[in-house]
């Protein structure tokens, strides 16, 4: 109706016009002013053209999908069976070619409407290819390493939707879903449903936005593998009072306790009580338009796959040094990375008190390409006796803001001096319209 | 055992003084004035025209920053979660950094759809609406149309009309002071558009090349020609091959003025300037990409000096 409204609006504009062009054209061309004027009025001239045939084109879409017009009266006989539902619509489509009374939509189905509220789609390929021989963990020469779909939308004006698949070569994971409510009072945010949690900053990240193509030794040895703390539950976040300048953000979660990929669980649920729980506190500060810093503390506590009497514990401290001029953000930056868990983990003889970390440097060298560093060491969580360390060295180029390719050396040197050499390649595309990630 | 339960002791203490600190907190005052938060500092310049003293305006973007890539900060979602109204450009210009920073925000009020949520690409008129199948092998194409539309006068008095009614519906109680402002900025603006247009006039239907596609609204206006683009295709850096062809372009249609945002490296633009002897301007696409430059009207003032003096010198 706006549409049309609008339209009534510029033909009456633009109806003078035409009798200006058709009266006086020789006056027209002689005054300059005029002919701007006359300039105007044909441009909106064929903007009320492309409007109208926009109007068409919305009309042509709505018609064969629209709901039927007599459904909504009965709308209770659609719940119960389908039977009728599929029938009513028949001469509906009949009756709408005909052109003829008003069309009553139902729950916002129906037509280019619906398909404008069709969540934002998207599919990432993560293709992976490693060189070199590895006995401790061992990966394949050529792998579709994950295919990522993503489904997001707003859902109502109180929360929003997000979900995200993930195919391996074979077999599908739920890799997160879960509804976000934007608008608690007093400032809480809050999900549920199955989620990445909030310890530290990699176990956050999708593979996709790793500055990597790996994660981290620590986080393979003591926070859940490339999954991670990644369980099904609820997640409470406000921003709190801070100093000027200062920005302070509490994340408190609750989830069932299963978390960790088979080789490297964290958590594990024996019973319906054996609930695991996250918190993060996060404090971040601009120290200059160009450069901030971002610190944060977390804490994870579950049940290990000993069973309900064995708790895992968890502490993390997490800090990223960000630069990026802003006159010049598209060619250059420098992001510094370090993330510090210590693991306590209870089982027989005696609880393990295993340490791990990881530092990194990526800096852009220019609006294509990326180089950075890593640097690796963790104990291993069931034996904290036992340390692997390593280091590896990245160079990204990106195509485009859609595609990127990648190649990592790493050198990684397990517990038991176990030297290894690895190159690994990436080539990652996205397709569609995949929401921005939070800083 | 002893040690555990007192880290959970401990853990379980830090986690209700954090709970009490939260609850302990006042409601979100609400001040005299409209607390607007808009993306660009254009949305902000136009804001305060018609805002006037009644509104506190902030931009979360620089004016000499690229808006499609601002990093979603944390310091801003201090910005959003006090907003009563978020002006946005819209066109999916924002759709890389700005939905995280809406959902992080806790704040109802801004959310997509809410009444403190304003898109002025609605009241703006957009070019470059790509017609059929949009695919990126176009490059990083806005399906909706050009988002750099505020660089028209025209646009720029509509979008104000349009926050005007905005501030007033957030703001009954001052709804005239608002229109009043807009009134008078339309006044001020359309004579200011008889200045500039008169001081473009000799340069009508003149050849330029920008860098990026955010100069079509402005071309329009003032009957500029803009001819070729130092990116291939939107959002992709330049390349030899495309650089030698808009050099030939250049030369064949005796383009003689480049045009660069003032993010954008000027390597490729200064090597095409010297093949073609084109003069290379950085122009400001927004409010605020120079010290000086903090209004809308300087905004005009400066870039119409800046292409008067190009186009003057390689007349």
């Amino acid at each position: 109706m706006r549409a049309l409204n609008f339209l009534g609006t510029v033909l009456l504009v633009s109806l003078p016009g035409y009798a200006v062009q058709g009266d006086t054209p020789q006056a027209a061309s002689a005054n300059p002013d005029n002919a701007v004027l006359m300039q105007k009025i044909r441009d909106l001239e064929d903007r009320v053209i492309a409007l109208e045939g926009e109007i068409r084109q919305m009309k042509a879409q709505e018609a064969p999908v629209a709901p039927p017009a007599a459904a909504p009266a009965n709308a209770e006989s659609n719940t119960h069976a389908a039977g009728p539902t599929l029938q009513s619509q028949v001469p509906t489509l009949g009756a709408v070619t005909s052109g003829t009374g008003t069309q009553v939509v139902l729950g916002g189905a129906g037509g280019s409407a619906a398909k404008a509220l069709n969540p934002d789609i998207s599919a990432i390929g993560d293709f992976i290819s490693v060189a070199g021989h590895n006995p401790v963990q061992p990966s394949p020469s050529l792998e579709m390493h994950e295919s990522e779909l993503g489904f997001q939308a707003i859902i109502d004006p109180y929360a929003r939707g997000d979900f995200f698949l993930s195919f391996g070569e074979e077999g599908v994971t739920l890799e997160e879903g879960y509804i976000t409510f934007t608008a608690l009072p007093r400032g809480f945010v809050a999900k549920v449903g199955k989620m990445r949690s909030a310890f530290g900053k990699v176990n956050t990240l999708h593979n996709h936005v790793l500055p990597w193509v790996d994660r981290p030794l620590v986080t393979n040895n003591l926070v859940g593998g490339e999954d991670g703390i990644d369980d099904a539950g609820v997640s409470i976040e406000r921003i709190l009072p801070a100093p000027k300048g200062i920005f302070l953000e509490a994340t408190g979660q609750l989830f069932r306790g299963d978390s960790g990929t088979q080789q490297s669980p964290v958590f594990r649920a024996s019973g319906k009580g054996d609930v695991s729980a996250v918190a993060h506190l996060r404090s971040y500060r601009d120290l200059t338009e160009s450069t901030n810093i971002d610190l944060g503390l977390s804490y994870a506590r579950g049940h290990n796959n000993l069973g309900t009497n064995f708790l895992t514990q968890l502490y993390g401290i997490d800090a990223t040094l960000r630069w990026k001029p802003l006159r010049r953000s598209i060619y250059h930056s420098f992001i510094g990375r370090g993330e510090f868990t210590w693991s306590q983990r209870q089982q027989l003889p005696s609880e393990q008190r295993a340490f791990g970390f990881y530092t990194s440097g990526d800096y852009q060298l220019g609006r294509r390409w990326f180089v950075g560093g890593r640097f690796d060491r963790s104990d291993r969580s069931e034996f904290a006796n036992l340390t692997d360390q390593g280091a590896s060295a990245v160079l990204t180029y990106w195509p485009s803001e859609f595609s990127q390719v990648r190649g990592q050396y790493r050198y990684t040197r397990y517990a038991g001096n176990i030297d290894t050499n690895e190159f690994l390649m990436q080539v990652m595309f996205s397709l569609g319209a995949h929401g921005a990630h939070p800083f | 055992m002893r040690r555990r339960s007192r880290s959970f002791r401990f853990t379980m203490f830090v986690a209700s003084a954090l709970l009490l600190w939260t609850l302990a907190l006042p409601i979100g005052a609400h001040a005299k004035k409209v607390t607007v938060v808009t993306s660009t500092t254009d949305m902000a310049a136009l804001t305060q025209e018609v805002g006037g003293d009644k509104v506190s305006v902030e931009s979360i973007a620089k004016g000499y920053q690229d808006p499609h890539f601002v990093e979603a900060k944390p310091s801003f979602l201090l910005k959003l979660r006090q907003a009563d109204l978020l002006v946005v450009v819209g066109l999916q210009l924002e759709i890389g950094w700005l939905p995280p920073l809406i959902n992080q925000s806790g704040n109802p009020r801004i959310q997509v759809g809410a009444p403190g949520y304003l898109d002025a690409s609605q009241f703006a008129e957009i070019l470059e609406i790509p017609q059929g199948t949009v695919t990126r092998a176009e490059g990083d194409v806005h399906p909706l149309g050009n988002p750099h539309y505020w660089l028209d006068p025209d646009n720029g008095r509509r979008i104000a009309r349009g926050i005007a009614n905005k501030l007033s519906e957030a703001d009954p109680g001052d709804a005239a002071y608002f229109q009043q402002r807009f009134q008078d900025f339309d006044n001020r603006l359309t004579a200011a558009e008889q200045k500039w247009e008169g001081e473009m006039k000799p340069y009508r239907g003149r050849k330029v090349v920008t860098y990026h596609r955010s100069f079509p609204n402005f071309a329009k206006h003032f009957g500029l020609d803009v001819i070729g683009y130092v990116e291939p295709r939107p959002g992709i850096p330049p390349t030899p091959t495309h650089t030698l062809e808009l050099i030939q372009l250049m030369r064949r249609e005796t383009c003689k003025v480049v045009l660069v945002e003032p993010y954008f490296d000027l390597k490729t633009p200064q090597s095409i300037g010297r093949e073609t002897g084109a003069q290379v301007v950085v122009y400001l696409p927004s409010v605020g990409g120079e010290k000086g430059v903090e209004d809308y009207f300087k905004l005009f003032d400066y870039d119409i000096d800046l292409l008067i003096k190009a186009f003057s010198a390689t007349r």
